[in-house]
């Protein structure tokens, strides 16, 4: 836990501690999927997780998102610790993700899957709904207009009205990103957001996920498998084998770390 | 080339976010409006009413209320019909308990009575989804049905065991018991089917529909960013209740002005209801009124034809008639399995672009 600031090299500031995961163990019966991790999470930083297949990052990230409650360690959010939650609690203290396999309402359009993402925002009651003039419907305005903007951001205008389910993969995986970036998260998760897209595909996701930590100072941590482009855009870096941490910190200090290149190369064996 | 939606700019949200955004669907929605309030009342007979406009309005607002449990929240319900019962006798319990308060308002209170028991009966769907959700919401409607024919309070131990409308008045006008006009029924029944749409519309354009559609098309997802599952599937079991319970007041005080819960209510009514909106088109507030309007025509259209033009006997175009509507639901499945708001999408999409395809 560290309450100092720091300016990055290309100037952006990186701030105190937002989320700290404390030995967290996680068993699915006898199976060990993360045995004993710690790690933080700074505001403003693009964390990422990595590690081979099977090492337990989806795992970590569904402990951060609730999805699966720890048998050991705790969760420390904003300076305190989080008791056990169901997932939609964590999305109302601000903490957002997308999926591995994309998970957007295939029926509803573009526009109302991102203006789903807004809820958090919206209070207006089912009776203030059923009316619709006053408060719904002025709230319903004030969040189109923030969420055109997201919508601008990651240029997807051309689809706003299209349902979801009839758009390419690297759209939908867009689509998502919007959603997830409309609620605007203290933390985004994002679970492979460059998963089955080709190098220009992965350009484009990475020039939004930078920029949306450089214009909306979203704090990213992000699990990803292409090594270059991790290397290339996470701030620090945490890396997992078998459901240990077997290395943490920048991208630098991670690639000549021994535990790490044995993991991904391989060590013999005597 | 009639229909055009060129030209019509949106210079703010909220324009774009109405409920017709094309000019001429405005217009056809306020022209309905006029020929329903100020034409047909003029016009109505007791045959019109009693076997096409009643029974429309009526089950249009089951259906609309249907439609935002199973179409918008994708949870499946076959106690339509014990649910409607539940509105029915909350109805006749008020009329006969307070006769002095107005009729208008019991039919609200139905309403908010069953929603309560459809928020009951709606508990279980935060475990149990799809085919066993049905299963349960099926042993929702036997047991309301068995619970209004077995306990007498709810039939104020009548020996019939029926119940029966006594008569009330709006504004001095009858609307129920035997001496009511046609029309005073219909504009009562329209009334509240204006008001359920306009309702059904504006939360599913908002916030609450948004959250209904997305545990439909992906719990998990939906949970993820924030919809709390249980208060969404509530909230629509009790807006559906809601409906379903003035539908079925409105069906038993002014339609049928005497009931016997297991004829009126059984389970044949909960899947009208379902084909209704099956057909009509799932998630959508037309296709609600697209389905009534045409299981309510149909037999209607089929003993035109066949009873007085082509002079069959009247017992053979009754069967006929199931026979029909059970083809034209299978038909229907395979073909579109939209329904018919979605054939007519499709063809205001072909409409946009004649006489010009390119």
């Amino acid at each position: 836990m560290s309450n100092d600031s720091y300016v990055t090299d290309d100037g952006r500031t990186i701030g105190p501690t937002v989320m700290e995961m404390k030995n967290i163990t996680l068993r699915f019966g006898g199976v060990k999927a993360i045995t004993d991790i710690s790690f933080d999470i700074r505001e403003g930083e693009i964390r990422a997780i990595i590690g081979p297949n099977g090492a337990g990052k989806s795992s970590m990230l569904n402990v951060i998102s609730g999805f699966y409650v720890p048998q050991e360690g705790e969760v420390w959010y904003k300076g305190a610790k989080r008791p056990p939650m169901k997932p939609y609690q964590v999305a109302e203290q601000g903490i957002a993700r997308t999926f591995q396999n994309i998970a957007l309402f295939e029926g509803m359009t573009v526009l109302d899957n991102v203006m789903t993402g807004r809820l958090r925002q919206m209070k207006a009651n089912m009776f203030e709904q059923a009316i619709w003039k006053g408060k719904a419907e002025r709230e319903e305005v004030e969040n189109r207009e923030v969420v055109e903007k997201i919508i601008d951001f990651l240029e997807i205008q051309a689809i706003r009205k299209t349902p979801v389910g009839r758009l390419p993969y690297g759209l939908k995986k867009r689509v998502e990103l919007a959603r997830a970036l409309a609620a605007e998260p203290s933390i985004l998760l994002l679970d492979e957001p460059m998963a089955g897209m080709n190098v220009e595909e992965k350009e484009d996701m990475s020039r939004f996920i930078l920029d949306m930590n450089d214009e909306f100072g979203t704090t990213i941590a992000l699990i990803e498998h292409d090594m270059g482009v991790v290397m290339d855009l996470s701030d620090r870096v945490v890396v997992m084998d078998y459901g240990k941490k077997i290395g943490d910190g920048t991208p630098d200090e991670v690639r000549n770390n021994q535990d790490v290149i044995d993991a991904y190369l391989g060590v013999a064996h005597d | 080339m009639f229909y055009r939606e060129a030209g019509d700019f949106k210079t703010t949200y909220s324009a774009d976010n109405q409920t017709f955004p094309i000019k001429i669907d405005r217009v056809g929605y306020y022209v309905a409006l006029v020929v329903a309030f100020l034409i047909i009342p003029f016009m109505i007979n007791d045959y019109w009413a009693n076997a096409i406009l009643m029974p429309f309005l009526i089950y249009s607002i089951a259906a609309i209320g249907l439609n935002i449990l199973v179409g918008y929240c994708g949870q499946v319900s076959l106690g339509t019909g014990g649910f409607m019962a539940v509105g029915a006798y909350a109805c006749y319990k008020l009329m006969t308990s307070f006769p002095e308060v107005n009729i208008f308002f019991h039919v609200l209170l139905s309403g908010g009575v069953t929603a309560f028991v459809c928020i009951l009966f709606g508990l279980p769907s935060l475990r149990i989804k799809g085919f066993y959700l049905a299963v349960a919401t099926l042993a929702a409607q036997f047991f309301l049905v068995w619970l209004f024919n077995r306990v007498p309070w709810f039939y104020n131990y009548s020996a019939s065991g029926q119940i029966n409308a006594p008569e009330r008045t709006v504004f001095g006008v009858p609307v129920t018991g035997p001496n009511t006009e046609a029309w005073a029924t219909y504009l009562f029944c329209l009334v509240f089917l204006v008001i359920c749409a306009v309702i059904a519309r504006n939360l599913t354009r908002g916030m609450a529909g948004r959250k209904w559609m997305a545990i439909r098309d992906m719990d998990i997802a939906a949970e993820i960013i924030g919809v709390n599952p249980l208060k969404a599937k509530l909230t629509a079991f009790g807006v559906s209740g809601f409906f379903i319970g003035i539908s079925g007041a409105l069906f038993f005080a002014l339609y049928l002005g005497a009931v016997e819960v297991g004829e009126a209510f059984g389970i044949t009514k909960s899947f009208l209801v379902l084909f209704m909106i099956i057909i009509g088109g799932l998630g959508s507030i037309f296709g609600s009124f697209a389905g009534a309007a045409f299981l309510v025509l149909l037999p209607v259209v089929l003993k035109v034809v066949g009873v007085d033009m082509l002079g069959w006997p009247t017992d053979i175009v009754a069967h006929l008639q199931l026979v029909i509507v059970g083809g034209l639901i299978v038909l229907f499945l395979i073909l579109e399995p939209h329904g018919l708001a979605q054939l007519w999408r499709v063809a205001k999409q072909k409409l946009r672009l004649w006489p010009f395809p390119h």
